[in-house]
C-alpha cells in the first residue's frame, strides 16, 4: 500500500447534501481525497456513489456543502471546468467512438495546435509518452473498434492522463474486465498514485477493494456509513457496513448426493446474433443436486447458449438437448417449462419481467392459464391475489402492494419476483442468467440461499455468471466458456481463482 | 389520485380545445358558433329519431374501437377497419342472398356470425404476415382495404348486383333488397334503434372482459407490453399477435353486418368508394378508441361522442349551409388535439407526483427505492 500520511488533501468535500424530487442523494457527506492515495467509494447501487462523484465532476451542483481543491474553494459547473481544472473521469461505459483511431478519440474536443488543421501526429507522439511512463501499453493509430476491452479502458484512462488529470475517477472500473485485466490495471493504477495523482476508486467488489485501496469510504442510503482501511476491514465488515446488517458472504452448501443428468446437451452450435457460431459444438451434463457454474467473461457464447436451453433461440443440426429423458432440442419454450424447465433470464427489464405490469401480474406471468389461476375461462383474481401474496411473504419482496408496477421496484427485488415465479413450480431444470447482477448485497444473499435449495430439492441447476465469486461461492462444479465451447470443467473443490481465469482469457490450454 | 383526476380531464380539455379551434372554423366560414353548437346538439340529441340516429350512428365505431382497443393493447397497429368491415358486409350478404328464407332467429345470428367470422379472415391475413413474416401491419392493412374496396366494387357491379338494376338499365352498385328474415328488428317503433347497437355495446363489454379478465387477454397485454418477456415465459408471441389482429378484424367485419342489416335499404350499397359503404368508421373507430384511451369500455361513450358530432354536422348543413365535412374536420382535429395531450400528460402527472423527470431518473441510479414502504 502506498503511503498517505505526509501528502496533502488533493479534494475535500465538505457536508455535500444533493436533493432530488422526494430523494435525498447525498446528505451531509464529508469526502476527501490525499495526492498519493486511492481512496475507495463502496456503497450498493442507490446509495449515493454516482451522484456524488457527478458533483465532483460538475454534471451536478451540491444543494449545500462546498468542495476544495488544492486546499481553494472551487464551483465546478461543468465537465469542461472538471478537466480545466485537473479532475478525469473515467466512466463504466466508455465514452469512445469505436471507428474513429486511438489518437483520434483522445484528441476529440481538444483544440489542435494546427488549427483548423488536426494535430494527430503530435498527439500520437504524447500518447506514446503516456503510455510508456504508465504502462498502459496502446497503438495510438488503431482503430477503437479493433481493442478488446481492457485496452478500451486504458485509453479511457489515457484521455484523462493527456488531460494533465491529477484527480482521477473510476467509476466501477473492473465490471468488465478479467481476474488478470484487473491485475493489470491495479498495476498500472497503483503507479499512477506512486506519481503524486488522486484517484477515487468506485467499486461494490469487496476483495478488489481490499486490494487497491488506501482508505475506504462507505455510502449507505445517502450518508457515509463510515471510514476505515483496508488493514483495519474485512470483506465481512465492509459488506455489513454497505448493508447495515450482518451478511453472509459465501453461502452455507450442505452436502448433497447427486443424481443422474437431468440436463444433457451434446453437440450443441447456435448461431449468434451476428451470423456466426457463438456456441460451438458444446457438450455438458447437469446432474440433479448439482449447481454447475458456468465462468466466463461477458460476450463468449452464455447468452446465446442459455437462450437456446430456454428455447428461445434455434440450434443447428446434429446438437440435441435433453431434459429428464426427453429430447427438446426443438420444443417451444413453452413445452419445455411445461416439463420443469425455469428461466431466469440474464437481461431482468426486457426478458424477466413485463415492466408495465403490476408485481402479481409478474408472479403469474408463466402460468397465468394453470387451472389453479383460472376458473370458467376467466382469471381466477381471488386466486391471483392470494398466491401473489404468499409468494411476496415467501421470497421476501419489499413492495407497497401486489398491484405495485413491478417497474417501481429496486433491482434487488425486481429479481426475487422473478425467482419466486420460477422456483414456485418445483423445477427439474433452472436456468439462471446473472441471477444477482445489479442487485444490492442483502438480495444477492438471500437468491444465492434460494439457488442452494434448489439443489437440495434435487434439482439440475445451471448458473451462468460473469461474477467470478458468485460462482466460486455457488458452484459444485465450474464450466468455463471461451469463445463459444467449455474449455474446461472444474470440481469447485479444487478450483483456484487464478487458473480459471486464465481460462477465462482464453490463455490456458487444458 | 389528483394526479389520476387530472389524467382523465387533460384528454378532455384536449377535445375542448379541439372544438375551439372547430369554432374559429365557424366563425371564419361566416356562421356563429354558438349557432352551429345548438344545431349539432339539436341534430344529435333534438329528439327520441335523433338520438336514436346518433347511437345506430355510434354503433359501427363501437365495435371498430372495441377491436382497435384489443389490437392496440397488443402492439398492433390495424389500418384495416374499412377492409374488415367490407369483408364481414360481403359474407353476410352472400348468406342472406344464399338463404334467405330462414326464419329470423335462425338468419339474424347467422349473418351477424358471417360478418364476424369475414372480418376474422381479413384481419389473420396481416396477423400471419406480420407475426411470421414480418411484414408491418400498418401497410398490410391500408394495402387489404384497397383490396376489399376493389372486390365490393367487383362484386356490386357484377355477380352480387340487384337485377332490378340491370333490366332498369341504371346499374347502380347494389345488390337486391335482402330477406326481410334478416333485418335486424327495431327496439323502439318509430326510430332507427336496432338491435345492432346493443349487440356492439355487449360485443364492447365482451372485449373488455377478454382484455382484462382472460388468459388471453392477460397473454395479449403481456405481448403488447414486451414481447421479449412474453416469449421467454413461454407464451407464443406470434400466435398472439395473429389473435389480436384476427380478434379486430372479427368486430370490424360484425360491424360490416350491421351496417347493411341495420340500413333502411336493407342492401349492400357503394358509390365505388370504401366510405360510401362504410361511412368511413374504420377509421373513425380508431378515433374512438383513442378518445376512449384504448379501454373497450370507454370506447362506448366515446363512439357515442363521434356518433353524435356525425349526426349533428347533417343538421348543421341543413341550418346554417355549413359544409357538413367540417365534422370530418373536426374529427381530425380531436384525434390531434388528444394525441399531443399524451406527453403534456404525463408531464403535468410527474409534476403532481413530484418524482423527478425521466432525466433525473436516469441520473440517479434507482430513485423509486425511496418509495414509502419499499425499503432497500
Amino acid at each position: 500500500m502506498g503511503t498517505s500520511n505526509t501528502t496533502k488533501v488533493l479534494l475535500e468535500m465538505r457536508g455535500i447534501t444533493k436533493r432530488f424530487p422526494g430523494v435525498i442523494a447525498n446528505e451531509d457527506v464529508d469526502f476527501d481525497v490525499r495526492n498519493g492515495e486511492v481512496h475507495t467509494l463502496l456503497g450498493e447501487n442507490g446509495a449515493g456513489k454516482s451522484t456524488l462523484m457527478k458533483i465532483v465532476f460538475g454534471l451536478y451542483q451540491a444543494d449545500e456543502g462546498e468542495v476544495l481543491l488544492r486546499g481553494e474553494p472551487i464551483d465546478i459547473r461543468s465537465p469542461s471546468e472538471a478537466i480545466a481544472a485537473r479532475i478525469g473521469m473515467v466512466h463504466q461505459h466508455f465514452m469512445l467512438v469505436p471507428p474513429l483511431t486511438v489518437a483520434e478519440n483522445v484528441a476529440l474536443g481538444l483544440s489542435s495546435s494546427r488549427r483548423p488543421f488536426t494535430d494527430l501526429a503530435k498527439v500520437s507522439t504524447r500518447i506514446s509518452e503516456i503510455s510508456d511512463a504508465h504502462g498502459l501499453a496502446v497503438d495510438p493509430s488503431t482503430e477503437v473498434w479493433r481493442l478488446s476491452v481492457g485496452e478500451r479502458q486504458r485509453v479511457e484512462i489515457i484521455k484523462a492522463l493527456y488531460r494533465d488529470a491529477e484527480l482521477l475517477v473510476l467509476d466501477e472500473p473492473t465490471a468488465v474486465l478479467t481476474p488478470q485485466e484487473v491485475d493489470d490495471l491495479f498495476v498500472i493504477l497503483r503507479r499512477m498514485v506512486d506519481d503524486g495523482r488522486g484517484l477515487i476508486f468506485i467499486s461494490h467488489k469487496l476483495h478488489e477493494v481490499m486490494a487497491l485501496s488506501d482508505r475506504i469510504t462507505v455510502l449507505r442510503d445517502g450518508r457515509v456509513a463510515g471510514s476505515t482501511t483496508p488493514a483495519e476491514a474485512t470483506r465481512e465488515s465492509l459488506a455489513r457496513m454497505m448493508v447495515g446488517r450482518e451478511v453472509r458472504l459465501t453461502p452455507h452448501k450442505g452436502k448433497v448426493t447427486v443424481g443422474d443428468a437431468r440436463l444433457s446437451i451434446r453437440n450443441l452450435t447456435v448461431i449468434g446474433d451476428r451470423g456466426t457460431p457463438a456456441v460451438k459444438n458444446l457438450s455438458l451434463d447437469v446432474l440433479g443436486g448439482e449447481i454447475l457454474g458456468i465462468a466466463g467473461v461477458s460476450g463468449n457464447g452464455q447468452r446465446e447458449f442459455a437462450e437456446a436451453v430456454a428455447g428461445l433461440r434455434h440450434t443447428e443440426p446434429g446438437g440435441t438437448i435433453t431434459m429428464d429423458g426427453a429430447d427438446i432440442t426443438t420444443s417451444s419454450t413453452r413445452v419445455r417449462r411445461n416439463l420443469g424447465l425455469a428461466y431466469v433470464p440474464e437481461e431482468r427489464m426486457r426478458d424477466g419481467v413485463v415492466a408495465e405490469f403490476s408485481v402479481s401480474e409478474n408472479l403469474v406471468l408463466v402460468n397465468h392459464g394453470s387451472r389453479e389461476f383460472t376458473k370458467r375461462g376467466l382469471l381466477a383474481t381471488g386466486a391471483i391475489r392470494r398466491r401473489s401474496t404468499e409468494m411476496v411473504k415467501q421470497f421476501a419482496v419489499k413492495t407497497p402492494t401486489i398491484d405495485t408496477p413491478i417497474a417501481s421496484l429496486s433491482g434487488g427485488n425486481i429479481q426475487k419476483v422473478v425467482m419466486a415465479r420460477e422456483l414456485s413450480a418445483s423445477p427439474g431444470v433452472l436456468l439462471a442468467c446473472q441471477p444477482t447482477r445489479g442487485v444490492d448485497i442483502g438480495s444477492a444473499e438471500y437468491i444465492h440461499s434460494r439457488l442452494i435449495e434448489q439443489r437440495e430439492r434435487g434439482a439440475a441447476t445451471l448458473v451462468v455468471s460473469e461474477d467470478l465469486d458468485e460462482i466460486l461461492g455457488l458452484a459444485d462444479r465450474i464450466a468455463v466458456m471461451y469463445e463459444g465451447e467449455i474449455v474446461a470443467i472444474i470440481d469447485s473443490a479444487d478450483a483456484k481463482r487464478e487458473e480459471i481465469g486464465l481460462l477465462m482469457a482464453g490463455v490456458l490450454e487444458t | 389520485m389528483l394526479s389520476k383526476i387530472v389524467g382523465s380531464a387533460v384528454p378532455v380539455l384536449a377535445a375542448l380545445a379541439a372544438f375551439l379551434v372547430g369554432a374559429v372554423m365557424l366563425l371564419v366560414l361566416g356562421a356563429s358558433p354558438l349557432d352551429g353548437l345548438k344545431a349539432i346538439l339539436d341534430g344529435a340529441f333534438g329528439s327520441g329519431e335523433r338520438l336514436a340516429a346518433t347511437a345506430v350512428k355510434a354503433t359501427p365505431l363501437i365495435l371498430v374501437g372495441a377491436g382497435i382497443s384489443i389490437a392496440f393493447r397488443a402492439r398492433v397497429i390495424n389500418i384495416g377497419g374499412e377492409g374488415q368491415i367490407i369483408a364481414g358486409a360481403l359474407l353476410a350478404t352472400v348468406i342472406a342472398l344464399a338463404l334467405p328464407d330462414l326464419p329470423s332467429v335462425v338468419l339474424i345470428p347467422l349473418v351477424l356470425m358471417g360478418g364476424a367470422i369475414g372480418g376474422t379472415i381479413l384481419g389473420a391475413i396481416p396477423g400471419v404476415l406480420k407475426a411470421y413474416a414480418s411484414v408491418n401491419e400498418i401497410l398490410s392493412t391500408i394495402m387489404l382495404n384497397l383490396v376489399m374496396v376493389q372486390f365490393m366494387n367487383f362484386l356490386l357491379r357484377g355477380p352480387l348486383i340487384d337485377p332490378l338494376e340491370i333490366a332498369a338499365g341504371t346499374r347502380i352498385p347494389q345488390t337486391q333488397r335482402l330477406s326481410d328474415n334478416a333485418a335486424l328488428p327495431t327496439l323502439v317503433e318509430g326510430t332507427r334503434l336496432h338491435l345492432g347497437v346493443v349487440v356492439a355495446v355487449v360485443a364492447a363489454v365482451i372485449a373488455y372482459i377478454v382484455l382484462w379478465r382472460m388468459p388471453l387477454g392477460f397473454r395479449l397485454r403481456a405481448v403488447g407490453h414486451s414481447p421479449e418477456a412474453a416469449r421467454a415465459a413461454g407464451i407464443n408471441v406470434e400466435r398472439n399477435i395473429t389473435y389480436a389482429l384476427a380478434i379486430s378484424g372479427m368486430l370490424g367485419g360484425l360491424a360490416g353486418a350491421i351496417l347493411v342489416f341495420g340500413s333502411e335499404g336493407q342492401r349492400m350499397i357503394t358509390d365505388g368508394s370504401a366510405a360510401g359503404f362504410t361511412g368511413a368508421a374504420g377509421f373513425n373507430g380508431i378515433v374512438a378508441a383513442l378518445f376512449g384511451g384504448l379501454h373497450p369500455l370507454w370506447t362506448i361513450p366515446s363512439a357515442f361522442l363521434f356518433g353524435a358530432l356525425l349526426t349533428g354536422a347533417t343538421q348543421l348543413q341543413r341550418v346554417l349551409q355549413i359544409p357538413a365535412a367540417l365534422a370530418v374536420a373536426l374529427n381530425g382535429l380531436v384525434v390531434i388535439f388528444v394525441i399531443s395531450s399524451a406527453r403534456f400528460r404525463s408531464y403535468i402527472q410527474s409534476i403532481i407526483e413530484k418524482r423527478p423527470s425521466n432525466r433525473a431518473s436516469e441520473d440517479l441510479e434507482r430513485p423509486y427505492s425511496k418509495i414509502p414502504g419499499v425499503d432497500t
